[in-house]
């Protein structure tokens, strides 16, 4: 067993494991405050980097101007997104939510690539392309950022579920009628969520844009995203990241080893086989509620 | 008006039971399947090979999902899986020498042990999480359909499928297709109408209204989830082996890829859950609707005089079909059926309003 070769897959893995959960992120806040699985939250991080590179050309800003302003402009998509289509369906059963979501990770990708053009394009937020040496280990330096923003944000998002609003964002993702018995309103703070989420997803879509370019490519995150989701447990903050870390690590090491067995394109497989083994084994993930229904 | 009941006096249960109790109901499914019998008389060559033909297959599929959706309440993300299974798995039998008929229920039963396995995860989760393992267990089907050259034959590679004989009758002609076509749609539809009337079909409303509560009055839950899934497996699966037969004639994995299942999903949302008649709306919309929208929306640009990127023509009909979706689930959650079942009702009953049927 060659160790440095086992180490660069696995510090490798888990920092890409780590931006997964920036877009796992996205979908815990979502279900976290309404339970509504966003499934449209891949299309949604291609949307948020088309947005950056569209407001950096036409504004003629640098990046670090664009990348706040796309922030923004997604923060009112996902207010849009949540007023217009998933407020009417609350209360509905879960195959409406979950089509309505799907129409809305087809919708808002065709949408994307109408407007903006389905050719790939990079996004240039200077970070370099040589890797980092640490000792024999090569680390991607694009991962070493997303992973140390995505640490960040998560700390971020900690402060803020302390602080009036989040407790009341807790509240609602508590019980749904009993915040509403004591005023608070409901409906603006689940829009707020999809908001926060949006932002969120921009965020992803800047870094993951800046690994592997910004195509429709983007939005096939959303199994990766959806897995830690369910393996942290669909409403944890913290297991989404501890869950990104650790499908990260145990992607990039079994489809490095798997690769060379079956001939390459085993990420997926790999993702796929997680996810299942999570939902037969542990339906509530890591730290997920247990209130999901045996039969 | 339309649907007279006035005068229909049902004097034994046989009348009242049959299934079309309305005289009106069945001169139209007559008059219709004259139509469907005469279509390649009156309707072009392409019209019958590019439109009837896939529409029927598709709509047999989409009453095999509804099975499962609508009538048994099981999520099923994975059922274009099913379909490539069951065109893997004829193909392979007709190439290897079996007649047509029988490498196609092959096909079907290949489909069901696999599909069967889908129930294994009813059995221990449902709702969201059922929908989630069944779209990871799609990921698996395409991965392994792909990767495993013995059933592909190669990555990227086409497996063509051989001429097919229906009783020792080469089949040859785009009539001799459709034919085929429509007497499945036909079988299809036939079952999942007497479906209704049987013990099963309401045992599958029993264990899909609540499950537990089905296991109280004594509906083995997880025998009905995995009888629906098998059956729907089935039909998914012969679906998937006439598709290949009948409209494409050559079989590749890109076929039963993810979006086919969100396709097949969103037919049956459009179409309406359990309901048969907007099964055939459903899948009639999503097929057509993104070619007469292409042809709408290069109309209005042309007339416009504006200029549309040939990207752009490519991504809106995908626009205009999540679009879609996402207004149906708005306006009509139950869909074209239900629109049908509500003219329907208001004609039942025209002019006495009042006397709601």
């Amino acid at each position: 067993m060659d160790w440095a070769l086992f180490a660069e897959l696995a510090l490798n893995g888990a920092m890409a494991g780590l931006m997964y959960s920036l877009v796992a992120l996205g979908i815990v806040l979502i279900y976290k405050s309404s339970s509504v699985p966003n499934l449209a939250q891949g299309a949604m991080t291609m949307l948020g980097a088309y947005f950056v590179l569209e407001v950096a050309r036409y504004g003629h800003v640098p990046m670090w101007v664009a990348i706040p302003i796309a922030m923004l402009l997604m923060f009112g998509v996902g207010l849009g997104i949540e007023r217009v289509a998933l407020r009417r369906l609350a209360g509905r059963p879960i195959i409406m939510i979950l089509m309505m979501t799907l129409g809305l990770d087809i919708f808002l990708r065709a949408i994307a690539l109408t407007v903006f053009g389905s050719s790939g394009r990079p996004m240039p937020i200077g970070i370099p392309d040589d890797p980092l040496f640490l000792g024999p280990i090569l680390l991607n330096r694009s991962y070493a950022v997303g992973a140390a923003v995505a640490l960040a944000l998560f700390g971020l998002f900690v402060l803020f579920f302390r602080s009036r609003r989040g407790v009341v964002l807790r509240a609602i993702s508590d019980d749904y009628t009993a915040s509403w018995s004591v005023g608070i309103s409901v409906e603006r703070g689940v829009a707020l969520s999809w908001a926060m989420s949006a932002v969120v997803a921009t965020t992803a879509g800047v870094l993951w844009g800046s690994v592997q370019g910004v195509d429709q490519s983007l939005s096939m995150l959303l199994l990766k995203g959806v897995t830690v989701a369910v393996l942290g447990g669909l409403d944890s903050i913290g297991g989404a990241m501890l869950a990104g870390l650790l499908l990260g690590i145990f992607e990039s090491v079994a489809s490095g080893y798997l690769d060379k067995l079956v001939g390459g394109g085993s990420r997926d497989l790999v993702v796929a086989a997680t996810l299942i083994l999570t939902i037969m084994i542990r339906p509530h993930g890591l730290f997920g509620r247990h209130d999901i229904e045996r039969i | 008006m339309l649907f007279r009941q006035a005068g229909i006096h049902h004097t034994d249960y046989a009348s009242d039971r049959a299934l079309f109790p309305v005289p009106a109901d069945r001169i139209m499914i007559i008059g219709l399947l004259v139509l469907a019998v005469t279509a390649p008389l009156t309707t072009s060559s392409l019209t019958l090979s590019s439109y009837l033909l896939p529409w029927l297959v598709w709509t047999a599929a989409t009453l095999g999902l509804n099975l499962i959706l609508g009538w048994a309440g099981q999520f099923h993300f994975g059922y274009a899986a099913i379909m490539g299974i069951g065109a893997y798995a004829s193909v392979h039998g007709a190439r290897n020498g079996i007649p047509w008929e029988i490498a196609v229920v092959l096909g079907g039963l290949t489909a069901t042990v696999i599909g069967s396995t889908f129930a294994f995860a009813a059995l221990r989760v449902k709702g969201l999480y059922l929908a989630l393992s069944t779209l990871a267990l799609q990921f698996v089907m395409d991965w392994v359909i792909s990767h495993v050259p013995a059933i592909s034959g190669g990555t990227q590679a086409t497996l063509q499928a051989p001429p097919m004989k229906l009783l020792g009758q080469a089949v040859t002609s785009e009539v001799g297709f459709y034919y085929v076509a429509l007497g499945w749609c036909l079988i299809v539809t036939l079952f999942m109408l007497n479906l209704r009337r049987t013990a099963l079909g309401r045992a599958l409303v029993a264990v899909r209204e609540k499950d537990f509560a089905a296991a109280v009055i004594g509906v083995h839950s997880f025998r009905y989830k995995l009888v629906a899934f098998a059956t729907s497996s089935f039909i998914g699966g012969v679906s998937g082996a006439i598709l290949i037969f009948t409209f494409y004639r050559a079989v590749t994995p890109e076929q039963f890829a993810v979006n086919v299942s969100i396709e097949l999903l969103a037919m049956v949302i459009v179409g309406g859950l359990g309901s048969i008649i907007g099964s055939y709306f459903g899948a009639a919309f999503i097929l057509l609707m993104p070619g007469l929208m292409n042809s709408l929306i290069g109309w209005l640009a042309a007339l416009a005089g504006a200029r549309l990127g040939v990207e752009a023509l490519a991504h809106i009909p995908h626009a205009v079909y999540g679009a879609l979706i996402i207004i149906f689930l708005l306006v009509e959650p139950m869909g074209l059926g239900k629109m049908y079942a509500n003219l329907r009702n208001y004609l039942l009953v025209w002019p006495f309003g009042y006397a709601r049927k």
